[in-house]
């Protein structure tokens, strides 16, 4: 029988063979800002971990080269990530010399390539089982359990991210819940006001270009500029009006960028409440009309329920936003993971910038997963099945 | 009656920029009252019309790249050949939308350094996912009819992608290039917290030194750029429409 190469699988071999053989897996540095020495695979780990590693990657290659079952590539592609990532701790461990305080080893090139090739496989994998909602959450929950194990068993200890993280461990979790409290408190205002906006401007169609273009322009205005415009207007209302400064309403901070996301998000939450809601059959409003429902009653019971998919894909759009957008709010002291992502690039000290950027894009990684699979169960609802 | 409104308004736009931008100084009793009393009101670290040159400058660059490599990306996976890539570039792009823009450029810079090629990797990486999305929802929808009769008529596939699938999916790519460049020049202000030389230059000095008309003329200046090339692109698709349509 012919033997039948996977074409995905020949890219993500030349990709791991190229980090492997070609590039450095981590890097050794003096002090956390200066330029480090970079090491290869079998330097930066003793004989037995170095080889046992490369053994796992060319099992986890070889799974992914030929034509076989998505399950055999999902696990092997497991296999190769936690592999790389115990590795890349014990390296930091076996590569720092003992009792330096100072050294800091960080992954290198070569340790970025290898995740960015079998994460690929891990998801060609995961597309072709093609699981249903619920199954990738349940992927989603164990890899952040996995993640969490990873940290907890403090493997990752000797990692320069993870001596960054040690050093500011009580700040790392203030700034995570700023940063969770924009992106949700914001997404949660622009779904109040958006959908009874959204809902008007559907009912009333004079209103409707005005509203969306209105929102649209607001979107064109950059974030930071957003941020710093809102800043003299809370300002004053902070000074001039009496118990705006005790709910926390100040010029600077967590508020400009609050009302920022909150009026970035609005657009999306409208425009899909208006589409959504566009969207229901004439014949599902006649019926409903028909049976004698008032209109408050097909509101909620007929159009609201049908519109439901569109109207979770925008909260999908707004809420991946605004968590990548909330790293911005730093810039004008409103706190969350961007705070660590600009000193960072300010200390030139790049593990401190992935302090802050590693759990944005886990976060808003995250929120998507788990929010496609609300869409897709929403709009797999058969008609009528739901009792109210 | 009404329909010439909407373009006298964009021309206004445009000359209220090109006047501002050529002399900015005539505009300063305008944002006087923003600022306190012995700061300046209009930026003075560099030219205006050269910073909003060099931000026009990196969008295009990034654009353009992003525009060749999503058109002939979605080109592959809609071919026999890469058929097997398809599922995979979507959930690709899906998950390259979870990557904040911030997080995108401070990682770049270890590996290019600061100023303006971490600025074209952030721009070039969000350019691609619209045009992508965008040609491949192209691509993949045309009229059966239309492709029928192309392979009837003995077109080889080159010829029909050319002749025909590529003319078709035109206004559709032309809109996922249209919300590119909007999304880019929003982004490439981020790019000065890198050292980029684009306008957000002048609203990181306003933001630091607590100076409102800074802020407000670089947001200005970054919006109306936006508006009069959405308009602008927005003419073009509808002009590549009617063409296709009519022909």
């Amino acid at each position: 029988m012919r033997v039948r190469f996977d074409k995905l699988g020949i890219v993500i071999a030349l990709l791991a063979a190229y980090g492997v053989l070609w590039s450095s897996f981590a890097t050794l540095k003096p002090n956390r800002i200066v330029q480090g020495q970079a090491e290869s695979m079998l330097q930066s780990l003793p004989a037995w971990a170095g080889w046992g590693l490369v053994g796992v990657l060319v099992v986890a290659i070889t799974a992914a080269l030929f034509r076989t079952s998505p399950w055999i590539k999902l696990i092997a592609a497991v296999a190769a990530l936690t592999a790389l990532t115990l590795s890349i701790g014990y390296a930091a461990t076996f590569l720092t010399p003992a009792g330096n305080t100072y050294a800091r080893v960080s992954p290198a090139s070569g340790f970025w390539i290898l995740l960015f090739a079998f994460a690929l496989l891990a998801a060609d994998a995961i597309t072709r089982l093609d699981p249903p909602p619920a199954m990738r959450v349940l992927f989603l929950v164990l890899a952040a359990l996995g993640a969490g194990a990873l940290l907890m068993s403090g493997s990752w200890d000797g990692l320069s991210i993870m001596k960054e993280y040690s050093g500011r461990a009580d700040v790392f979790w203030v700034e995570a819940g700023k940063h969770v409290e924009l992106a949700l408190g914001s997404l949660f205002a622009a779904v109040l006001v958006g959908l009874p906006l959204g809902i008007l401007c559907h009912r009333v169609a004079p209103l409707r270009d005005g509203v969306l273009n209105t929102l649209n322009l607001v979107q064109t205005i950059p974030s930071i500029a957003l941020f710093g415009l809102l800043i003299a207007p809370l300002g004053w209302i902070a000074a001039n009006v009496p118990g705006a400064a005790a709910l926390g309403i100040r010029g600077i901070g967590g508020a400009p960028a609050f009302v920022a996301l909150f009026l970035y998000s609005l657009l999306p939450v409208v425009a899909n409440t208006v589409v959504g809601l566009a969207g229901v059959p004439r014949a599902a409003n006649d019926a409903a009309r028909g049976i004698g429902m008032t209109g408050r009653q097909r509101l909620f019971k007929v159009e609201f329920p049908l519109a439901l998919p569109v109207i979770l894909t925008a909260i999908r759009i707004v809420l991946v936003q605004n968590i990548g957008m909330a790293t911005i709010a730093a810039l004008i002291g409103g706190g969350g993971f961007g705070v660590f992502v600009f000193q960072g690039i300010g200390q030139t000290a790049m593990d401190l910038v992935l302090l802050g950027a590693v759990p944005t894009v886990a976060l808003a990684f995250a929120s998507a997963v788990v929010l496609d699979a609300l869409v897709e169960m929403n709009s797999r609802v058969p008609n009528g099945a739901r009792s109210a | 009656m009404r329909a010439w409104v909407p373009a006298i308004l964009r021309g206004l736009l445009l000359l209220v920029l090109i006047a501002f931008l050529v002399s900015p100084g005539s505009f300063e009793p305008l944002l006087k009252p923003l600022v306190q009393p012995n700061a300046p009101a209009i930026y003075n670290q560099g030219s205006l019309l050269s910073l909003t040159l060099l931000h026009l400058r990196t969008v295009l660059i990034a654009t353009l790249a992003a525009t060749i490599i999503a058109v002939l990306l979605a080109i592959l996976v809609t071919r026999p050949f890469g058929a097997e890539f398809l599922a995979l570039s979507r959930s690709l792009v899906n998950i390259g939308q979870t990557f904040p823009p911030v997080a995108v450029l401070a990682l770049a810079v270890p590996a290019v350094g600061f100023g303006e090629k971490p600025t074209l990797i952030a721009l070039f990486l969000y350019g691609l996912l619209p045009i992508f999305e965008n040609t491949l929802t192209a691509l993949t929808n045309l009229p059966r009819s239309v492709m029928e009769a192309a392979r009837g008529s003995g077109m080889t596939p080159l010829q029909r992608l050319i002749q025909v699938e590529l003319p078709l999916s035109l206004p559709v790519v032309v809109a996922g290039i249209r919300l590119s460049v909007v999304i880019s020049l929003a982004t490439a202000t981020i790019g000065s917290t890198v050292a980029a030389k684009t306008l957000g230059e002048v609203i990181i000095a306003g933001l630091q030194s607590n100076n409102l008309a800074f802020v407000l003329q670089g947001g200005l200046i970054v919006g109306a750029l936006a508006v009069l090339i959405y308009d602008g692109l927005s003419a073009v698709e509808a002009m590549i429409a009617r063409r296709t349509g009519a022909a």
